[in-house]
């Protein structure tokens, strides 16, 4: 009988991948651990072994193939034994068995109309991970004390691939690769901060910076004040925040409540890559202590930049994504897609929502929120984190405050379900929140 | 072997070990934290200063004996028993115990207390109220050093106590890795607050801590100025010239309580009195100038009269200096463009 050999994922966000190379040919026998091809991602080249015996009898997709899915048929070999693929080389963050293609709160490439780029721009099309590159390294040029350190940051061109290529330009003064030591290097990067250094604090994912957060709170958000003005850490600490697809309870947490409690911070949630892009200059450049908060399952999308080096946002800034009429959803980081999404099945229902993506979550953009709720009279708040003393609360206590007598409806909140995040895809599924909870949430908050 | 026991005291030296003005100073740089700590003390019990307040007595050699070996540039981190620190550093008494009072004419503008003191005009880095992080934070700075190409070290103290904490070894990992010019200085006071070192530390010669990061680690006499201050030397020069971190482990002793609100009922009653009657660095520095005729009774004593005036000076500031307006209260949250 023959068996199929299916495109495998080599991380757990993979969905699809070019087959760069063939290493057997048709009639070759092969036996397990051979590798029979290489496969590249927009993250890395990987090696695939067969784990079957056999001869291979097709070739299914030719060598050179760009945009191969997940669990495409790529080879077929003779065999009486069952048969599977597997990766050789590791995933970049944990290893990850083959597997189905992760849920998408985007297509691949998404266009959308930025009112704050004068028109006449020459947009390019850039993935998020790589306009955070582009942002530090632009910084980094631009400012000498500017320095980027972290786990992989360097000649692993970073966990998650948005550091490639800096260490070639910049070399290994400024792109430090530091030891697996989050709280050690934490508090490193804000003693290099406090004596007048930029650095830039990648963690390989904001849940290991649990491990740093005495230093990122105690040390470099309070040090201004606690010097009365003297000292500061003009700092970024960046890094994928929130759930990725299927890692588990203790790789998917949703930091930005945490750390927007915190007077001293300034903490970045951005959905797109020009936002992404913009902010993160703006964090660079900003002489507060500043939470960047990534989304891995954002990295790979591509979005419209302003072309050059002088895009910046100004942090504190809330964007209305979508005008509307009916009711006003708040979301940030990855939830605006979902909210994007929900506002367009809305509209088919007759329902004019209005999306603002908050951007920056401190300081909190509440005049675009309250300007909003004056005119739609109805709130949903969007996140992915969990909800009790979340983001929702803080937007719907601002609400409250500044458009009381505005508001035809309570407010509702959507979030994650108060569980530690399953491992289990229905589970997973169930626990995080998505477009269709905030559709309803809407049909509720309007009554239809 | 990275780590040397030292051979003792330094007494054995002979004079030329110091001069007449380097003698005077040290003598009046220790007189000076010791007054001003025992006035800090005073002005706790008045109820003038309050929350935590952490004295320096009994350890005044090691901040001494290591700033006589530094250069400008140099910078200096420390935790929460930060007072001498800050006075070796050359911070003015004033500024220190007004900020102990909370008053405008603190250093942080009464904004940060007993524990939370900086300043960059001083090289000063704090005053941290976190067991440990002042080891990775000063790490920083010499990783900022590095990055300038500058020839500064930064010094990092810590006590025996913060000597468990896992960030130091984090820190005195990536240290010796990149070679950053940092010296390390355990103040080993015997106690973490109430626990002794043998009922924390599995190694309890804590000068070995950096074997296995090949730190180079010495044990000093940190009663003894002259003993810390020759050490000191080694292990500047050390960091200084490129061959990475430095330790030292400062045996000392604190005569006080942790805090103010510490009686130190956990240590033998005669022990303080043992250790004030034998190795009082102030004595030491004192017996040891007038019998190599360094200096004379005379000396010390316009010394002390000085040092009296200068610290009933910073009491009378700290009280008559106002307190904060209340526009302070949401001021330096965030670096004012």
């Amino acid at each position: 009988m023959s068996i199929e050999i299916l495109m495998p994922a080599l991380s757990p966000t993979m969905e699809e991948g070019t087959l760069a190379k063939w290493l057997v040919q048709v009639g070759d026998t092969v036996k397990s651990g051979d590798v029979i091809a290489e496969i590249e991602t927009d993250k890395a080249t990987m090696e695939v072994e067969t784990i079957d015996e056999g001869v291979v009898e097709a070739l299914l997709v030719e060598a050179g193939s760009q945009g191969v899915k997940v669990n495409t048929p790529i080879a077929r070999i003779s065999s009486d034994e069952v048969a599977t693929t597997s990766a050789s080389a590791p995933p970049p963050v944990a290893p990850a068995p083959v597997m189905a293609p992760a849920p998408s709160a985007a297509p691949a490439s998404v266009v959308l109309v930025d009112p704050e780029v004068p028109p006449g721009t020459p947009m390019v099309k850039v993935t998020l991970r790589d306009a955070l590159r582009d942002a530090m390294a632009e910084e980094m040029r631009r400012d000498p004390d500017v320095f980027l350190m972290g786990e992989e940051v360097g000649q692993y061109q970073g966990a998650y691939k948005v550091s490639r290529g800096l260490l070639e330009e910049f070399g290994d003064r400024r792109v430090i690769d530091t030891p697996i030591t989050e709280h050690g290097f934490a508090g490193m990067g804000v003693g290099a901060a406090m004596a007048g250094l930029k650095p830039i604090v990648e963690f390989m994912t904001m849940n290991f910076a649990m491990q740093a957060i005495d230093h990122i709170i105690n040390s470099a958000a309070k040090v201004h004040y606690m010097s009365g003005g003297q000292i500061s850490a003009p700092i970024v600490f960046r890094g994928p925040n929130g759930a990725a697809s299927r890692v588990g309870a203790q790789h998917s947490h949703d930091y930005s409540s945490w750390y927007g409690n915190v007077p001293g911070l300034k903490v970045i949630a951005p959905y797109d890559a020009a936002d992404a892009k913009g902010l993160l200059k703006a964090a660079i450049r900003d002489p507060n202590p500043v939470v960047f908060l990534e989304h891995e399952l954002l990295y790979g999308i591509e979005f419209d930049v302003p072309e050059g080096d002088d895009w910046v946002v100004p942090i504190g800034k809330a964007k209305v994504r979508r005008e509307g009429t009916d009711l006003t959803i708040t979301a940030h980081s990855r939830m605006v897609g979902f909210a994007l999404q929900a506002a367009e099945e809305l509209a088919a229902l007759g329902i004019s929502a209005e999306v603002i993506d908050l951007r920056t979550l401190r300081p909190l953009d509440t005049e675009t929120v309250i300007a909003s709720v004056k005119k739609t009279n109805r709130l949903v708040t969007a996140e992915e984190g969990w909800g009790p003393m979340g983001v929702g609360a803080e937007v719907i206590a601002c609400v409250i405050d500044g458009a009381f007598d505005w508001l035809d409806a309570p407010p509702l909140r959507v979030h994650q379900k108060d569980t530690p995040l399953p491992y289990a895809a229905n589970l997973e599924k169930l626990s995080l929140p998505n477009a269709a909870d905030i559709v309803a949430a809407a049909r509720a908050v309007t009554n239809r | 072997m990275a780590a040397k026991k030292s051979s003792g005291s330094a007494l054995v030296s002979p004079s030329n070990l110091v001069n007449r003005d380097e003698a005077l100073a040290y003598y009046r740089d220790m007189l000076l934290i010791r007054r001003f700590e025992e006035r800090a003390g005073q002005l706790y019990g008045m109820g003038l200063i309050a929350g935590f307040c952490h004295l320096y007595i009994g350890q005044e050699a090691v901040v001494v004996g290591m700033q006589a070996a530094q250069k400008p540039g140099d910078q200096v981190i420390t935790g929460y028993r930060d007072h001498g620190h800050m006075l070796a550093c050359g911070m003015s008494p004033r500024e220190i115990m007004a900020e102990l009072t909370g008053r405008i004419g603190g250093s942080s503008r009464g904004k940060g207390g007993s524990m939370h003191m900086f300043s960059k005009e001083a090289n000063f880095y704090g005053g941290h109220g976190i067991v440990g992080a002042q080891v990775a934070l000063g790490t920083g700075l010499a990783l900022a050093n590095r990055y300038r190409g500058n020839e500064s070290v930064s010094v990092a103290y810590f006590g025996d106590g913060a000597a468990n904490q896992g960030q130091v070894y984090e820190s005195f990992n990536m240290a010796s890795l990149w070679k950053l010019p940092v010296v390390y200085v355990i103040e080993n006071n015997q106690y973490a607050m109430g626990t002794s070192v043998a009922r924390a530390s599995a190694e309890t010669e804590l000068f070995k801590r950096g074997i296995s990061f090949e730190i180079v680690g010495e044990e000093v006499d940190g009663m003894d100025v002259l003993a810390v201050r020759k050490a000191a030397e080694r292990a500047l020069e050390h960091a200084r010239s490129g061959k990475g971190p430095f330790l030292l482990e400062m045996k000392t002793y604190r005569y006080r309580g942790h805090s103010m609100s510490d009686p130190a009922k956990y240590r033998p009653k005669d022990e303080p009195k043992q250790v004030r009657d034998t190795r009082d660095p102030i004595e030491h520095m004192r017996h040891y100038g007038l019998e190599h005729g360094l200096f004379t009774e005379e000396d010390l004593k316009a010394i002390d009269r000085d040092v009296k005036e200068i610290v009933a000076d910073a009491a009378d500031f700290a009280q008559t200096s106002p307190e904060p307006d209340p526009s302070e209260l949401m001021r330096h949250i965030y670096v004012e463009a």
